[in-house]
């Protein structure tokens, strides 16, 4: 189970986590990207860029 | 069929579009933008289908430009993101098929710009050509406000920044419309509720069920239609004349209109996917 890398919660991934996925830390909100799924690593989500959006 | 979904970070939605198509038994390869290489030269693209999440605009147009090219036929194509990706294009696109729409004035520079703005009359809405979310409008309630905002986007934006598009204030109340287009029909809307005169869920709007009336549906379908056609989500304002729209979207979110509504949005968008991929696979036999 990784651990959040501003706050050192751990953050629970759901068991249908999806590689690319945003998730949050639960206790400090910071933003991940779900990386590797076996074994389980996230890493900061990327920041909103420009052309983002819907 | 061979499927692909065109995407990065995986949000709300595009777990949702994943599980539907696996839900219905389909297979399909995630094409990661980050990782992609398009060799214009060289291409080997084995898709027959591509559907279009990306979250970055720019990889998306020239993605599904490649592919189109290429006789990939993506959901939507390059045509409809051009269009609805660039709100000059979208505005001209509604208008030039009579669909309602606020009217918008286009400048070049901070002078005429200042010239269009004095004859829509204040309030106006300026809007950078290319950008979502709510991000960088703004309402210009007098002529110094007007004068400053220029120039600030003249000095400190990029050059999209200096393609004015100056759009009428329009008075919707605390609320305008969502609507999704999945093909020919109007699958279902919400109303976008805020205090504030921005209304984009985005920015902390509440959703609520909203109707589809045949007014309603007969505008979206004109909206979906003058843009080329396709998932779209149509934005519509409540206005003093009647329905008028805004806006339309084609790598919709919808994360929070699916409790409300009751429809099951990304089912939706896979079935077309896989119906005009059917309809693809027919065509050429």
């Amino acid at each position: 189970m990784p651990n959040c890398l501003e706050c050192d919660a751990n953050i629970v991934l759901d068991q249908k986590v999806e590689i690319g996925e945003i998730v949050d830390c639960q206790d400090c909100g910071t933003e991940y990207e779900v990386r590797s799924i076996d074994p389980q690593q996230i890493d900061y989500a990327p920041k909103e860029e420009e052309d983002w959006g819907e | 069929m061979r499927l692909g979904i065109l995407c990065s970070i995986v949000r709300t939605e595009e777990k949702l579009i994943f599980e539907a198509f696996r839900g219905l038994g389909v297979k399909f390869d995630r094409i990661d933008d980050r990782g992609l290489i398009l060799d214009l030269n060289n291409g080997n693209h084995p898709w027959d289908i591509v559907l279009e999440r990306a979250v970055n605009h720019s990889r998306a147009l020239h993605t599904l430009k490649i592919l189109n090219d290429r006789g990939i036929t993506t959901v939507n194509s390059w045509n409809v993101a051009n269009t609805c990706g660039d709100k000059v294009l979208t505005s001209n696109a509604l208008v030039t098929h009579n669909v309602p729409t606020p009217r918008t004035l286009i400048a070049y520079t901070p002078e005429s710009a200042l010239e269009a703005i004095d004859q829509l009359g204040y309030p106006v809405v300026l809007k950078p050509a290319v950008g979502s979310w709510g991000r960088l409008i703004a309402r210009v309630n007098d002529r110094y406000a007007a004068e400053a905002l220029l120039e600030h986007k003249q000095r400190l934006g990029s050059y999209h920044h200096s393609i004015f598009y100056i759009q009428e204030y329009v008075p919707k109340g605390n609320r305008d419309i969502r609507a999704f287009v999945v093909g020919e029909e109007t699958i279902c809307a919400i109303y976008r509720h805020s205090e504030h005169w921005i209304t984009n869920t985005a920015r902390g709007a509440h959703a609520t069920n909203c109707p589809v009336t045949d007014e309603l549906h007969s505008i979206c379908l004109a909206a979906s239609q003058a843009v080329g056609g396709g998932v779209l989500a149509v934005d519509v304002f409540e206005s003093p004349k009647g329905l008028l729209v805004n806006e339309v979207n084609y790598t919709m979110e919808f994360r929070n209109s699916i409790s409300v509504t009751g429809i099951p949005i990304h089912e939706r968008i896979a079935a077309y996917t896989l119906g005009v991929g059917e309809a693809k696979a027919t065509a050429t036999l």
